[in-house]
C-alpha cells in the first residue's frame, strides 16, 4: 500500500512539474499582470502596454532564433554582436535609402550566422565555442565599421521606430509576425521536423539520412537574420546607432526567455509560444520592480530566481 | 617518493599464488542479473583470458574488480586479504591497474607527466622535479622496450605508443594485477608484438594479467588460462591449452557441437527463392583497423547472414555499406549502379536502409512520437514545397502500425516510452516507408522479448519474400542459421568463409568462426569452410 501511494505521489509530482514546465510561463505572466493591475497605478493603459510591448520586441525577436538554436541542441551567443553589426551596417548604408540599408544589415547578420553554422556543421566546433568566437568577432567588426555613436535621422527609420497602425506600433507587429512565422516553420515544415529530430538525437538523425549540416546551417543563418532585424528595430526606436552598447547581454536575455518558456536546453523541443511569453515575463518582471522603485539589482535577483525555477522544472522533466 | 617504477611496496607474490580471487560474486541491475555467483581467480605470473559475447558480464566483472561497481553479494580477495573497493582510485592504490580500450590519459600533457600524473616527484620546494620525472619516465619506458621522447605531448605519439605509456603507468604504480580491456583493438601488428613482449615481461615479474579480447589468435598466443562467461555465469575455466578453438567458440556462444535441429525455435520459414542479379554488391571495403577488403553480395529475396564474433567487423561492414562509415577503398553497388560511399543520404537514396545495432542511441529519436519517427526519413517525400503533408503521413503511419503490429497507446506516444520490440518495429516502419531495396539489419532482435522477437523474425522473412535483399547480423547463432540463406563469415575484419545451402548449419558456422586465420588473409574469401581440422584438435 505504502509503495503504491508513494508511486502515486511521485506521479503527481511529475505531472505537476510537467504542467509547470509547459504552462508555468503563462501562469507567471498572468500573475504578474494581476499583481500590477492591483498594485501599480496607471498600469492598465494603452500607453503603458505599448511601451512594454515596444521594449520587449527586440528580445523577443532574438529569442525566436535562439529557440531554434537551442532546439537543435546548440546555442547562439553571437546574437548581441549581430545586433551591433546590424546597427553599424544600417547607418553606413542609410544613404542608399532605408530599404537597401535594412537589407544590407540583415544580410550581414546572415553572413555571421553562416559562419557560425559552418563552424558547427562542417568543422564540428561546439556551438558555444563557435558562436562565442563570432560574438567577439562580430562586435569588433561592428566597431571597425562604425567606431562611435551616430544619430540616425532618416524619416523612414523614424516611421518604423514610432509609427503604428490602429494603435499598435509597427515594431510590435513585426515581432508578432515573425513569431507566427517561426512557429509555423517549426510546426508545419520538413525543416522544423528535421530540426527537432537532430536536436533530440543527432546520431539517429544522421543514420536516418537527414541533411544534418544543411539544417544546422539554416538554423544559425535564421538566428543571425532575426538578430539583425532586432538590431534594426532597436536602432529605429533609439534613433541612433551605438555599436558599443547595443545588444550587450542580449544573448543572456534571449536564452532566459527561451528557457523560461519551457524549451529544454537539451534540445529536441522548441516552444515558440512559450518563448514569446518568456520574453514578456522577464519584461514585466523588470518593469514591475522598476515601477515600485526597487533597485536594479533586485531585478537581476528576480530574473535569476525565475531562471533557476525554469531550469529545475526542465531538469525533472529530462530525468524521466 | 614513488618515482621508481620498481619500488616494491611489498614483495611480489610467488608465481602461481592467487593474486585476485572472487567467490560467488553477484551483481544485478534493474531487470537484469549481470553476474550470477561468479567464481574467478587470476594467479600471479599468469595471463588470464576473460572472454564472452556481449552481455556475458565481462565488463561488469571488471568494473566490480576495479571499484566502479559494488557487488550485491560475494567476496573479493586481493593478495589473500578480503577487500571491497569503493572507488576506482582505491583499487588502483591497492595495486589493480586497468588499461581500457580507449587510452585514458591526458593527450596534451607530456609523456612523463602522464606517467606520473598525481604522484609527481617533488623537489624541496614542493614543486614538480621535472628532471627527476623525465629520467624516471625514460627509464620506465625503456624498461618496456619503448623509446620515445618523454617530454613530447602524449597525443603526438601513435596509438600503440600511447598504449605503452598507459601500460608503463600501470606498472609503475606498483601494480599486482593489470587488467587489459581489448588492448589490441587499435594496434598495428608490429605494435601488438611489442605489447605481447611487455605482457610476457609483466608475467615473468609475477604480475597477474587479466586479458580481455575477442581475437582468438591472440588468446592462444599470449594467455595461459581462460575463463568463459556467458549470461553472467562462468561456463568454463581452466588452462587455455586444454581447450581447442571450436570448443572455446561453442562455449562462448552457448551452442553445443552436433546439436541436431530439424525444426528450430525461430520464426524463420527457411529458404527463399533468391534470383537474378545481385541487388547489393559491396566490393573490397577497407577501413583501417576494422575492415580488410570485405566483399558481400545480396540478391533480391535473399537473406545473407554476416557471422563472426564480436569485433569481427560485422557492424562496421553494415555501416560502411550504409554510408555511416567512410571506407578508404572499395565500392558499393545497388542494382548494378555505384553508390557514393561515406554518405548516408546517398546510400538511402540508392535504396539501402540500416537498422543500427545501438537502437536507443542511433536508431530512435526518443523524444519524438511514433508518428514522427516513422515519417522521419521519408519526410522530404511526404512534403510539398517544404510543407509537411500531414494527411499523407497519417495514412502511411496507420498502414505500417497495422502491418507491423506496432503497439502504442496512439501514434502520438513518444517512442522512448515503447518496449524494445516496438521501437524496433517503428524503425523497420521508418525504412519500409522509404521502399528500400536492401535492408541491413544489425542485431534486429537483441534485447527484445521473446514474443516480439518471433514477430520481428517473421517480418524479416516476409520482407525477403517480397523481394527485398536482406543482410542479417546476429550474435544469436540459431537466428543467423535459420534466418539466412547464405552466411558470410568475418574474422578480424576479413571474410574468411562463406556457407551456402546445406552448409548453413550451426556446426559448420562455429567451425568457420573458430578456424584459424589463413596464412594469406587477403585470399580468404570464398574458401570453402569444410570441417577444417586443426593441429591441436582431437
Amino acid at each position: 500500500m505504502t509503495e503504491l501511494t508513494l508511486r502515486r505521489s511521485e506521479l503527481d509530482r511529475a505531472r505537476v512539474l510537467r504542467l509547470l514546465q509547459d504552462y508555468g510561463v503563462y501562469a507567471g505572466v498572468a500573475v504578474l499582470i494581476l499583481v500590477n493591475v492591483v498594485l501599480t497605478p496607471n498600469f492598465v493603459s494603452g500607453e503603458n502596454f505599448r511601451t512594454q510591448a515596444v521594449q520587449v520586441a527586440p528580445v523577443m525577436i532574438v529569442a525566436l532564433g535562439m529557440a531554434l538554436a537551442i532546439g537543435s541542441q546548440g546555442i547562439d551567443l553571437s546574437v548581441g554582436s549581430v545586433m551591433a553589426l546590424s546597427t553599424s551596417l544600417l547607418s553606413l548604408y542609410l544613404g542608399y535609402g532605408p530599404w537597401i540599408a535594412v537589407l544590407v544589415a540583415v544580410i550581414g547578420g546572415m553572413v555571421i550566422g553562416l559562419a557560425n553554422g559552418s563552424l558547427i556543421a562542417f568543422i564540428g566546433v561546439q556551438p558555444i565555442v563557435a558562436t562565442l568566437a563570432l560574438m567577439v568577432a562580430g562586435r569588433g567588426l561592428a566597431l571597425v565599421l562604425l567606431p562611435q555613436l551616430k544619430d540616425v535621422r532618416d524619416p523612414g527609420m523614424a516611421t518604423l521606430g514610432s509609427g503604428s497602425v490602429l494603435g499598435i506600433p509597427y515594431l510590435v507587429l513585426i515581432a508578432v509576425a515573425l513569431a507566427i512565422a517561426v512557429a509555423f516553420v517549426v510546426r508545419r515544415t520538413t525543416f522544423g521536423r528535421q530540426l527537432l529530430a537532430i536536436g533530440d538525437s543527432r546520431p539517429a538523425a544522421q543514420l536516418a539520412g537527414l541533411p544534418v549540416r544543411r539544417v544546422l546551417i539554416i538554423v544559425y543563418v535564421v538566428s543571425g537574420a532575426l538578430a539583425a532585424v532586432a538590431g534594426v528595430i532597436a536602432t529605429a526606436r533609439l534613433t541612433a546607432s551605438d555599436p558599443t552598447s547595443l545588444g550587450t547581454l542580449m544573448e543572456l536575455s534571449a536564452i532566459t526567455a527561451v528557457v523560461v518558456g519551457g524549451t529544454p536546453l537539451s534540445g529536441g523541443r522548441v516552444r515558440i509560444g512559450g518563448t514569446v511569453a518568456g520574453a514578456v515575463l522577464i519584461q514585466l518582471l523588470t518593469a514591475t520592480l522598476i515601477k515600485h522603485d526597487l533597485p536594479p539589482s533586485w531585478t537581476q535577483i528576480a530574473q535569476a530566481v525565475v531562471i533557476v525555477a525554469a531550469v529545475y522544472a526542465a531538469r525533472e522533466r529530462g530525468k524521466r | 617518493m614513488t618515482a621508481a617504477p620498481d619500488a616494491p611496496g611489498q614483495p611480489p607474490p610467488a608465481q602461481g599464488t592467487p593474486a585476485l580471487a572472487v567467490t560467488s560474486l553477484t551483481k544485478s541491475f534493474p531487470g537484469a542479473l549481470a553476474l550470477d555467483e561468479v567464481d574467478f581467480e587470476a594467479r600471479a605470473g599468469e595471463v588470464h583470458a576473460l572472454i564472452g559475447e556481449n552481455g556475458a558480464g565481462k565488463s561488469t566483472l571488471i568494473k566490480v574488480l576495479t571499484g566502479v561497481y559494488q557487488a550485491d553479494a560475494g567476496r573479493v580477495r586481493f593478495l589473500g586479504d578480503e577487500v571491497r573497493f569503493g572507488t576506482p582510485l582505491e583499487a588502483q592504490d591497492a595495486g589493480i591497474s586497468t588499461i581500457y580500450q580507449e587510452v585514458n590519459l591526458v593527450p596534451l600533457m607530456s609523456v612523463a607527466r602522464n606517467l606520473f600524473l598525481g604522484r609527481e616527484p617533488r623537489n624541496r620546494f614542493g614543486l614538480i622535479d621535472f628532471r627527476a620525472m623525465h629520467l624516471a619516465a625514460d627509464e620506465a619506458l625503456r624498461d618496456l622496450g619503448v623509446r620515445v621522447d618523454v617530454t613530447r605531448p602524449l597525443r603526438t605519439l601513435g596509438v600503440g605508443a600511447q598504449q605503452m605509456v598507459a601500460l608503463a603507468r600501470a606498472v609503475s604504480v606498483d601494480a599486482r594485477v593489470v587488467i587489459m580491456d581489448e588492448p589490441t583493438s587499435s594496434l598495428e601488428p608490429r605494435e601488438v608484438a611489442t605489447l605481447f613482449g611487455v605482457i610476457r615481461m609483466l608475467r615473468d615479474r609475477g604480475i597477474a594479467v587479466i586479458y580481455v579480447s575477442h581475437r582468438l589468435e591472440e588468446l592462444y598466443e599470449i594467455c595461459d588460462s581462460v575463463t568463459v562467461l556467458r549470461d553472467g555465469r562462468v561456463v568454463h575455466t581452466g588452462r587455455i591449452a586444454d581447450l581447442d578453438r571450436l570448443r572455446l567458440v561453442s562455449l562462448m556462444l552457448g551452442r553445443e557441437m552436433g546439436q541436431v535441429r530439424e525444426e528450430g525455435l525461430t520464426k524463420f520459414s527457411g529458404d527463399h527463392a533468391a534470383a537474378g542479379e545481385p541487388v547489393l554488391q559491396a566490393e573490397e571495403l577497407t577501413l583501417s583497423h576494422m575492415l580488410h577488403a570485405v566483399s558481400v553480395e545480396v540478391r533480391p529475396g535473399e537473406v545473407v547472414g554476416l557471422g563472426g564474433l564480436l569485433g569481427s567487423g560485422r557492424s562496421e561492414t553494415a555501416k560502411a555499406i550504409a554510408g555511416a562509415l567512410p571506407p578508404e577503398s572499395g565500392r558499393v553497388l545497388v542494382a548494378g549502379s555505384e553508390v557514393r560511399t561515406g554518405s548516408t543520404p546517398a546510400a538511402i537514396r540508392a535504396g539501402i536502409s540500416l537498422l543500427p545495432e545501438d537502437r536507443k542511441a542511433e536508431g530512435i529519436v526518443p523524444g519524438l512520437s511514433v508518428r514522427e519517427n516513422i515519417a522521419l526519413a521519408a519526410l522530404p517525400g511526404l512534403s510539398r514545397f517544404g510543407l509537411v503533408d500531414e494527411s499523407r503521413i497519417d495514412r502511411i503511419v496507420d498502414t505500417f502500425m497495422e502491418r507491423l503490429r506496432i503497439k502504442a497507446s496512439s501514434p502520438h506516444q513518444k517512442v522512448g516510452e515503447l518496449s524494445g520490440g516496438n521501437q524496433q518495429k517503428v524503425l523497420l516502419a521508418r525504412w519500409l516507408a522509404m521502399q528500400p531495396k536492401v535492408l541491413l539489419l544489425d542485431e534486429p532482435t537483441r534485447g527484445i522479448d521473446v514474443g516480439a522477437k518471433a514477430e520481428v523474425q517473421k517480418l524479416i522473412d516476409e520482407l525477403a519474400e517480397d523481394g527485398l535483399g536482406v543482410l542479417l547480423i546476429s550474435s544469436d547463432m540459431e537466428e543467423l542459421v535459420e534466418g539466412s540463406d547464405r552466411v558470410v563469415v568475418l574474422k578480424d575484419g576479413a571474410v574468411t568463409a562463406e556457407l551456402t545451402g546445406d552448409q548453413v548449419t550451426e556446426d559448420l558456422l562455429m567451425q568457420a568462426i573458430a578456424a584459424p586465420l589463413p596464412a594469406d588473409a587477403g585470399d580468404g574469401a570464398g574458401t570453402p569452410p569444410g570441417p577444417r581440422k586443426e593441429a591441436g584438435d582431437d
